[in-house]
């Protein structure tokens, strides 16, 4: 009986979540069968929804940009994190720049997506300083050319994580024991065989949460692409977020979005199951 | 010696490129936000003229004083309502481990990692059912929700360190399972549930889609969703865009710079906490 009193104190929570989101989420899977304008009767229509996410190739498109976005989102975070941490360990006034580097995190998207359209304008801060130093040939609107707007995107998803996988690695790199780095020395390790045989392995837990966090992030990405191009120029930069908000609502194709959902929610755990699992 | 040379350098310089980046949309928009009304400044450039007054217009003409009350009601209403349901679920799941605890967390965990384009149709359905639409407090139940798993697994975090002594102690003096709550675990969560709190708070403040789908008036939403109807009201003028982007960002700001450091030590304790 004792044991029991746990679920009064789950409860609550357990409740609000359940009827917020859980129920929703098992209605999306329910209406993903169905074909339905949002007010109207439903038809079931089975599969023909999936079948259409898989095929129409501005959907499929939607899903590949959002794979794009998984790399961008998640390499440049680690790739530029892991080092930052390494140097941060023992920088002075690291604290400082710790503090700046979490900015982001403090910020809406929107916002940091709005401050970015206007660094990437084509008479922007960026193109500027690509002037300055002699490229004026690379110049242009970067995030209304259709060939760079999905990697401008990505920037500015990486932007909001750098620092928040940056202070995470840190905690990473702070645990390893300084003897491995020596004795790696010792045995005549240069500073890359050192890093793969130290550092990677003293950070595959941290790296495993960054990885987790960035990749949903991109998969579920939706406020900088509203705020920035709303999926243009052309469908360049369309992702599934803002397909099922504007199949959802705009569109009134709630099944079709649904079933959008559906297969993003998959993507997600099919991602994020086996980083984890290498993680551990 | 050359190599370790330049590799000394090249660290800082990576660090500076990082901090210089990280700063740069916000040096945008503050020098943008000086340009005169109404024109479209090249990138970073200080203006000849500073429109200081810029803010001020921006916060008359967007009734800036209106949308913080407003985004403010939604976060003093959102953030102690999800603290109060998620630090006893917390509690539940890594101090008491009832039976059944394990299936439990597992709904939440995956809530930590579900993408919200997957609730958003039926709860925009749901919510009108109910008669929310359009409400402040529609708004706040959705937000309590869907912050649930993270504040659930955070809080959980926390007491799977909690001592068993203790407990075992105040049971043997008496205690039950409310009073060892109240009186014993609670005390000693604060540190936790304050670094929560303060991440709620900016995610709150922060938040967009649920703002721009459940209310349709802007001086109801969060104020991320405040910015989305800015863009829409002053499309064109940029400066003032500048302007009001910052004054609805400063509130924050302050807030996370001076409590960065709990909260950025909490943050990694919660996320790599194991079983």
């Amino acid at each position: 009986m004792s044991r029991l009193v746990g679920w009064l104190f789950v409860l609550p929570a357990l409740s609000v979540y359940a009827v917020f989101v859980l129920r929703p989420l098992a209605l999306t899977v329910q209406y993903s069968l169905y074909r339905w304008d949002g007010i109207g009767p439903s038809t079931w229509v089975g599969w023909d929804n999936y079948l259409a996410v898989l095929t129409e190739p501005d959907l499929v498109g939607a899903i590949g940009h959002a794979l794009v976005l998984v790399v961008i989102f998640t390499g440049v975070p680690l790739c530029l994190g892991l080092p930052a941490a390494a140097v941060l360990r023992r920088a002075t006034g690291g604290r400082a720049v710790r503090a700046v580097l979490l900015l982001p995190q403090a910020v809406p998207l929107v916002a940091a997506g709005f401050a970015w359209s206007l660094l990437l304008s084509s008479t922007g801060a960026v193109n500027r300083l690509l002037a300055a130093v002699g490229l004026d040939g690379v110049t242009r609107a970067w995030l209304g050319d259709s060939s760079t707007a999905l990697a401008a995107v990505g920037v500015i998803g990486a932007w909001a994580l750098l620092g928040l996988c940056t202070t995470l690695l840190l905690v990473g790199v702070d645990r390893i024991d300084p003897a491995l780095h020596e004795a790696a020395r010792l045995d005549g390790a240069g500073p890359w065989q050192e890093f793969r045989a130290v550092t990677l392995p003293g950070v595959r837990r941290e790296l495993g949460v960054c990885a987790t966090v960035t990749t949903t992030a991109a998969l579920a990405s939706f406020d900088v692409v509203y705020v920035t191009t709303q999926g243009g120029p052309g469908n360049a930069t369309a992702v599934p977020g803002l397909e099922v908000f504007s199949l959802a609502f705009a569109q009134r194709e709630v099944g079709l979005a649904s079933a959008l959902a559906v297969v993003l929610v998959v993507l997600v755990l099919a991602v994020v199951a086996p980083v984890l699992r290498w993680s551990r | 010696m050359t190599a370790g040379r330049r590799g000394r350098a090249a660290g800082p310089l990576l660090l500076l490129a990082l901090v210089v980046v990280t700063l740069a949309p916000f040096a945008e928009l503050f020098v943008t936000a000086l340009h005169p009304p109404g024109t479209y400044p090249r990138g970073l450039t200080w203006p000849e003229d500073p429109h200081w007054s810029n803010f001020a217009t921006a916060f008359r003409s967007a009734r800036v004083d209106r949308l913080l009350v407003s985004s403010g009601l939604v976060v003093l209403c959102a953030v102690p309502a999800t603290l109060a349901l998620a630090v006893p679920a917390g509690y539940a799941l890594g101090h008491l481990r009832f039976p059944g605890h394990r299936v439990v967390f597992g709904l939440f965990a995956l809530g930590l990692v579900l993408p919200l384009e997957a609730v958003v149709t039926p709860l925009y359905h749901q919510v009108r059912d109910l008669g929310l639409l359009n409400t402040r407090c529609g708004l706040v139940t959705a937000l309590v929700a869907v912050h649930l798993p993270f504040a659930v697994f955070w809080m959980r975090a926390h007491f799977a360190g909690a001592s068993r002594e203790l407990s075992d102690g105040a049971r043997l003096d008496g205690a039950g399972p409310w009073q060892l709550f109240r009186r014993v675990h609670l005390p000693l969560a604060r540190p936790a549930a304050s670094s929560l709190a303060v991440l709620l708070c900016a995610w709150t403040w922060n938040h967009f889609l649920l703002a721009i789908v459940l209310v349709d008036d802007p001086e109801q939403r969060t104020a991320a969703g405040v910015l989305g109807a800015f863009q829409g009201r002053w499309g064109t003028d940029v400066p003032l865009l500048c302007a009001g982007t910052l004054l609805i960002l400063a509130p924050v700001l302050p807030a996370f710079a001076l409590l960065h450091r709990r909260v950025s030590a909490d943050v990694v304790r919660a996320a790599l906490t194991k079983d």
